[in-house]
């Protein structure tokens, strides 16, 4: 067996990612705009807590989610239906795709930042938490929606145009203030935990019911995953303003 | 102070990692029903699974409370210089440099390129050799850079102008709407795609500092409704681009 967790591989990988980032901040704030930096030995901590912390992160899944996900997808599209072409023998597949939809969402890191500084930025009108249930909900309707799109071979685009209207429609109806955010949600949410794990369920999937592709059909179930949070948040401001309404 | 600032952190980090705990319980969870229940099977390798949640527990705390005390006080404070000294320019610059710098290097990206430019190539748009495949690969990627670098200059000029966003979104989806008729259909799925996969683990807390930070500052933005935006710009502009790619190479 191969060694999957190398510690010093994983952080020089991050630091990839982080250092840039960290210069590019420093160049502006010191030669450009001729500034101090405010704590600097604080900030650098912290970005040293973000490079460890990713690293852990993305080596810990490595080690035990990424495998047992890739292998759980594998078997469940490989027996579901027995390559039956209706689509109601795949009841489990959908289930499973909303499932890992919504606990994948819940733990995306780039989610809880937005959200807790979408808590801030309202000064704590949002609920950090509930923001993430309310993408994590639309993230997991999405992909299963988006198996089905899979396992039907239903064109892509018309989900997506009625994804949008529906958006267009709710933007002019839902309170003001939430619609950037939840904009915005619809981006975030797709990341480091979320994206290898649908995209193996998308590609199992379209290998394993006949007449699909996986050039063709297997890509796009990340544009679900970024449509859907974008209503269920629009949606969950217009419950929390409708319940407001009413008490009041 | 050193000391006060460990004693700081380390409380921050306990926190923290009751909140990872709870964050990772649904993934948990969905695999012991899954596993367990349905396909009837034990888990494989028990001890490296513990392991490897560990770690993913530790990783997400450590993050979350770096976050607080560099990234986003560091954002927030650069947002602000930039904002009282009013060097328009250089705010573009800096953004542009940021959208596309964190973009360019980023691993989802490079992957999904070259799935992608595979796919292309299979379908007989382009030569099937390896040079030709992976200049379309590298073609695709600076593409989506550069349109997340103008993503964020976008972004930013409507937070200094405080021009409306469902505008640009709603404009936006229209003009990919259009484009899906007349772009090669093998790169469709893939330009929907990289509209999500764009934006790093990195750059969302810190193109979020940065939209939050100038709204804060500046008078008469709310932070709120002005300074989140930015990241759905950035997952729209890639697939416009991307499509504009398709169509000018085939």
């Amino acid at each position: 067996m191969e060694i999957l967790f190398n510690p010093v591989r994983l952080l020089l990988a991050t630091a990839k990612d982080v250092v840039p980032v960290l210069a590019l901040l420093v160049f502006f704030q010191m030669v450009v705009l001729r500034q101090p930096i405010p704590r600097p030995r604080r900030i650098v901590f912290g970005f040293f807590l973000v490079l460890v912390g990713m690293a852990c992160f993305l080596g810990g899944l490595d080690l035990a989610l990424f495998p047992v996900g890739r292998s759980m997808a594998k078997m469940l599209t490989e027996n579901a239906g027995g390559g039956a072409v209706s689509w109601t023998a795949y009841g489990w597949v959908y289930l499973f795709a909303f499932m890992v939809g919504f606990s994948t969402t819940i733990a995306e890191p780039s989610l809880i930042a937005v959200a807790n500084k979408a808590q801030e930025a309202s000064k704590r009108t949002v609920s950090a938490m509930g923001l993430r249930v309310a993408v994590a909900l639309g993230v997991a309707v999405g992909i299963s929606l988006g198996t089905f799109r899979i396992v039907t071979g239903t064109p892509l685009y018309l989900y997506i145009l009625v994804g949008y209207s529906m958006v267009a429609i709710q933007t002019m109806v839902a309170p003001k203030v939430i619609v950037p955010l939840a904009y915005d949600s619809g981006g975030v949410t797709t990341s480091t935990v979320t994206v290898p794990l649908v995209t193996a369920l998308g590609l199992g999937i379209a290998s394993n019911v006949p007449d699909r592709s996986p050039i063709l059909d297997g890509f796009g179930l990340i544009a679900f995953a970024s449509l859907f949070p974008i209503i269920s948040v629009l949606g969950y401001a217009q419950v929390a303003q409708w319940m407001i309404r009413r008490k009041g | 102070m050193a000391m006060s600032m460990l004693r700081q952190a380390v409380a921050a980090l306990g926190t923290a990692l009751l909140g990872s705990c709870r964050d990772l319980a649904p993934i948990v969870i969905v695999i012991a029903v899954f596993q367990g229940l349905i396909l009837g099977q034990p888990l494989p390798e028990f001890f490296s699974i513990a392991m490897g949640l560990g770690l993913v527990v530790l990783g997400l705390a450590l993050f979350v409370v770096g976050l607080d005390i560099g990234l986003f006080p560091l954002g927030e404070t650069l947002a602000e210089e930039f904002a009282r000294k009013g060097s328009l320019a250089w705010l573009l610059v800096f953004s542009f440099m940021l959208g596309s710098g964190t973009t360019v290097a980023e691993p989802a990206l490079i992957a999904i390129t070259r799935e992608g430019a595979l796919a292309v190539s299979e379908a007989g748009l382009i030569p099937g050799t390896q040079e030709s495949i992976a200049g379309y690969a590298l073609g695709v990627r600076l593409t989506v850079a550069v349109s997340v670098g103008v993503a964020i200059v976008i972004g930013v000029l409507r937070i200094l102008r405080g021009w409306p966003l469902p505008y640009f979104i709603l404009g936006g989806y229209g003009l990919v709407m259009l484009m899906t008729l007349f772009a090669p259909k093998e790169i469709i799925g893939l330009a929907y795609d990289l509209g999500g996969v764009t934006t790093s683990t990195v750059t969302v807390p810190l193109v979020t500092a940065l939209g939050v930070g100038l709204a804060r500052t500046i008078r008469g933005r709310d932070p709120l409704t002005d300074g989140f935006g930015l990241i759905a710009l950035a997952s729209l502009t890639p697939m416009i681009f991307v499509m504009v790619y398709g169509l000018v190479m085939h």
